[in-house]
């Protein structure tokens, strides 16, 4: 019935140390759909792929709003990561509150790291079965994070979680570098390129299964946003101008995407 | 530590987690409950208790400045009390009230800050978070009708900015460039106000000190709970300076001169 | 290991005939699959310094840190499961506070270092959890002076001179062996610590990995904090450079 003797409960060790309860639990996330996050200097943004089940069914969500300074993409199983999601929303409100202070990020995602690492040590109880991407922005500037249900979060400069993430990873590893320069347009098509890399042979991105989750100052395909940069998510239509800046994978593109579309706009510090 | 059975899953106690679901995390609580919590009376009044603290904004940053007495009724009591806390580099609580309510604050404080340093982050709370975070005490003891007999005056300086405001045992809040609490709220805050208000980014160091120790003179003179020992705080730039206990100038001797009061026939 | 798998070795709460913890033994081999870690206690402080193996060059350099911090006094270092580590810190962060509310002290390391030891004991009792998998070394100034010791998946503690946990410790080890700590000064300490480090890391089976270094001593006013830039730089530089000739 098992694959081997100390993988049916999370409270054995295997005789090599490993957790294979918490492993298992990781192949969960990779079972949910690809969500990629990069960040800059001024900004930190989500993408994700959302999924539906048929023709008839609407697109399952993929990022939720913590806070104006915090958001999150998920890959795995969704109800897990409402719950999560919900803590962090009573951690922000909490932080508010109590000091009138944004909660500083790391902290967030912290706390939820070590609720997710009791999981793997009690009996009774399984493992999370979602990672996150955390991405927000207080007083040392925009981050971006990844939490798993090892009870684990990294701070990075670029990275993907879901299915077929490691594609997208290759080209994050390839350009990461030139991420922290990039102005808001140019680093949301490095990402819409990441996550078109986790894409079937015959699927696009289009404007149903794409969400942008944008941190920082607005775009200049946006209106109405507060010079402060809340977290929101773009879907639908408002991405087009986005999904047009991208270059087509056959065309023989050079490596650094283009330009904003408008050279006289200039990015808030 | 913990070893009661029903906390580690096993045996499993039916009656309140059948499931296994029961989060060891979260375990009940087994020890001894306290059987009279009802006929616990809370406070209703401070015992030994510090007066004026005063404050205000100058050029560089706040100053604070509060006497070293603690009293117990009318009796001066103590009188090498410090009534200035400094809270990390950038802030300075003052407190006037309950003074061992005031020590519990300190100590809540203490470990607050020692959560904030252990986070090691980057992140650091300053006047402003503070602020706001005693508030919220002061408020939700002053809710369990079990207040904290305290008003407290938290000056600050940080990201150069000034902060300087108020929170009492009702979870009260106000701020201003000036600020007394106790009897000085009554005779130092006019004084205060007429030599501070507009003249907040022109007052030298020198000059605010001598306000200051103009007003606590003035408190000596009129509040009997009241001493001519004091402690001036300033919170600039520089961070938190907290000076060491001096005595003002003060004389009675022209009280030879008066007459009118209490016993003396003319 | 001969009694693999004829299930005595699946649960904290059975022995095997011959009388081991087989989960314990097990736990232990995943602080030996970790980055190493050691701490060296000398003249006039502490220093901590590990091995942090970099499983991917997207990772934003110094902001994942591997060492903790307990209380203004104390610094924690693990090497095992990096999950297991924060809860053991957040432990160890909660009993020094404890301490606190009672006793309006800095909490000892010797009874810091008893109550973990013990919070890890419980969980080799039960089968209803699993041991930490992590092996810790905690150390800071107190009264007494400065203390260090290293707390295993047993339960167990025990207080060291210099200490060194995870892969690399036997190396370690030996090359701790070698330095006369008591008369070592927490600078001094520190481009040791970084040496041993860049020593024990090998090259050939492992990827990248990044140093990391906090100390505690008059240096730093007895608060833990992490070893400054500038004798970072140089600690690591010196590092390098003594690997070259020792190679």
């Amino acid at each position: 019935m098992f694959r081997n003797t100390y993988d049916s409960d999370n409270t054995v060790f295997s005789p090599q140390g490993r957790l294979h309860q918490v492993e298992y639990a990781l192949e969960a996330v990779k079972q949910g759909s690809a969500a990629v996050g990069l960040r800059s200097k001024t900004h930190s943004i989500l993408l994700a792929l959302k999924r539906s089940s048929g023709e008839l069914a609407s697109y399952q969500q993929k990022m939720y709003r913590i806070d104006d300074h915090v958001g999150i993409a998920i890959a795995g199983l969704t109800s897990d990561a409402r719950v999560l999601s919900n803590f962090m929303r009573q951690q922000a409100m909490s932080s508010k509150m109590v000091f009138n202070r944004p909660a500083p990020v790391n902290r967030l995602v912290s706390a939820i790291a070590d609720k997710a690492q009791v999981n793997t040590q009690e009996y009774g109880r399984r493992p999370y079965g979602v990672g996150f991407l955390v991405i927000g922005l207080d007083q040392s500037g925009p981050h971006l994070y990844e939490f798993s249900p090892s009870g684990n979060s990294y701070e990075y400069y670029a990275m993907s979680i879901g299915a077929r993430s490691q594609s997208a990873k290759t080209y994050l590893e390839k350009h990461y570098e030139s991420f922290a320069d990039c102005s808001l347009e140019e680093l949301i098509t490095h990402g819409l390129h990441a996550l078109r890399e986790t894409l079937q042979q015959d699927k696009a991105l289009n404007v149903n299964n794409t969400s942008i989750g944008i941190l920082g100052p607005a775009s200049v395909h946006e209106t109405g946003i507060a010079p402060s940069g809340p977290f929101r998510i773009l879907e639908g239509d408002t991405i087009q101008p986005f999904l047009d800046t991208m270059i087509p994978k056959d065309a023989p593109a050079p490596a650094a995407a283009p330009a904003a579309t408008d050279e006289d706009v200039q990015m808030q510090e | 530590m913990d070893h009661f059975p029903t906390n580690w899953g096993r045996p499993r106690n039916d009656a309140f987690d059948a499931y296994g679901t029961y989060p060891l995390a979260q375990r009940p609580y087994n020890g001894p409950k306290d059987t009279f919590e009802a006929g616990v009376q809370r406070t209703q009044q401070p015992i030994v208790t510090g007066t004026s603290v005063l404050a205000l904004k100058y050029k560089d940053g706040i100053m604070m400045a509060a006497d070293n007495l603690a009293s117990y009724g009318s009796l001066a009591r103590f009188k090498d009390i410090q009534r200035l806390h400094p809270v990390g580099n950038n802030t300075v609580i003052g407190a006037g009230g309950d003074m061992s309510d005031f020590q519990y604050i300190q100590s809540l404080l203490d470990s607050l800050m020692i959560e904030e340093f252990t986070a090691q982050d980057g992140h650091s709370l300053g006047p402003a978070e503070l602020h706001e975070y005693l508030a919220q005490v002061m408020y939700g003891r002053r809710s369990k009708i079990n207040p904290l007999w305290n008003s407290l005056i938290v000056g600050g300086f940080k990201d150069g900015k000034r902060f300087l405001s108020y929170v009492d045992l009702l979870g009260t809040t106000y701020s201003a460039s000036t600020l007394a609490t106790g009897y000085g709220a009554y005779i130092a805050q006019p004084l205060l106000r007429k030599a501070v208000e507009g003249y907040e980014d022109v007052l030298t160091e020198e000059q605010a000190e001598k306000i200051m120790t103009e007003c606590l003179k003035v408190l000596f003179y009129r509040d009997a709970r009241s001493l001519n020992k004091y402690q001036i705080a300033t919170i600039t730039t520089k961070g938190v300076n907290l000076s060491e206990s001096r005595s003002l100038d003060t004389t009675w001797s022209f009280a030879e001169g008066i007459r009118g009061y209490g016993a003396q026939t003319q | 290991m001969t009694s693999i798998g004829t299930g005595y070795d699946l649960s904290a709460s059975t022995y095997s005939p011959d009388g081991r913890i087989f989960q314990v033994e097990y736990a232990n081999k995943a602080v030996e699959n970790s980055g190493t870690a050691i701490g060296l206690r000398v003249k006039d402080g502490i220093v901590l310094a590990v091995e942090k193996l970099v499983h991917s060059k997207l990772l934003v350099p110094e902001a994942n840190r591997r060492i903790q911090t307990v209380d203004r006094h104390i610094g924690l270092a693990t090497a095992g499961l990096l999950a297991d580590g924060r809860q053991l810190a957040n432990r160890a962060r909660d009993e020094s506070l404890n301490y606190r509310d009672s006793f309006r002290q800095p909490v000892p390391l010797k009874y810091l270092a008893d109550r973990l030891g013990l919070y890890t004991q419980v969980y080799t009792l039960y089968s209803s959890v699993r041991p930490f998998g992590i092996s810790t070394i905690v150390g800071g100034i107190d009264e007494s002076g400065s203390s260090l010791y290293v707390i295993e998946p047993s339960g167990v503690f025990f207080g060291y001179h210099g200490a060194a946990v995870g892969k690399g410790r036997q190396l370690a080890k030996t090359e701790m062996e070698k330095l006369k700590l008591s008369e070592l000064t927490t600078r001094q300490a520190v481009m040791e610590a970084a040496r041993i480090i860049y020593l024990v890391h090998d090259d050939a089976k492992e990827k990248d990995f990044e140093l990391e270094m906090s100390w505690i001593g008059d240096e730093t006013n007895g608060l833990h904090l992490p070893v400054p830039k500038d004798l970072f730089d140089e600690a690591e530089k010196a590092a390098k450079a003594a690997l070259e000739t020792f190679e």
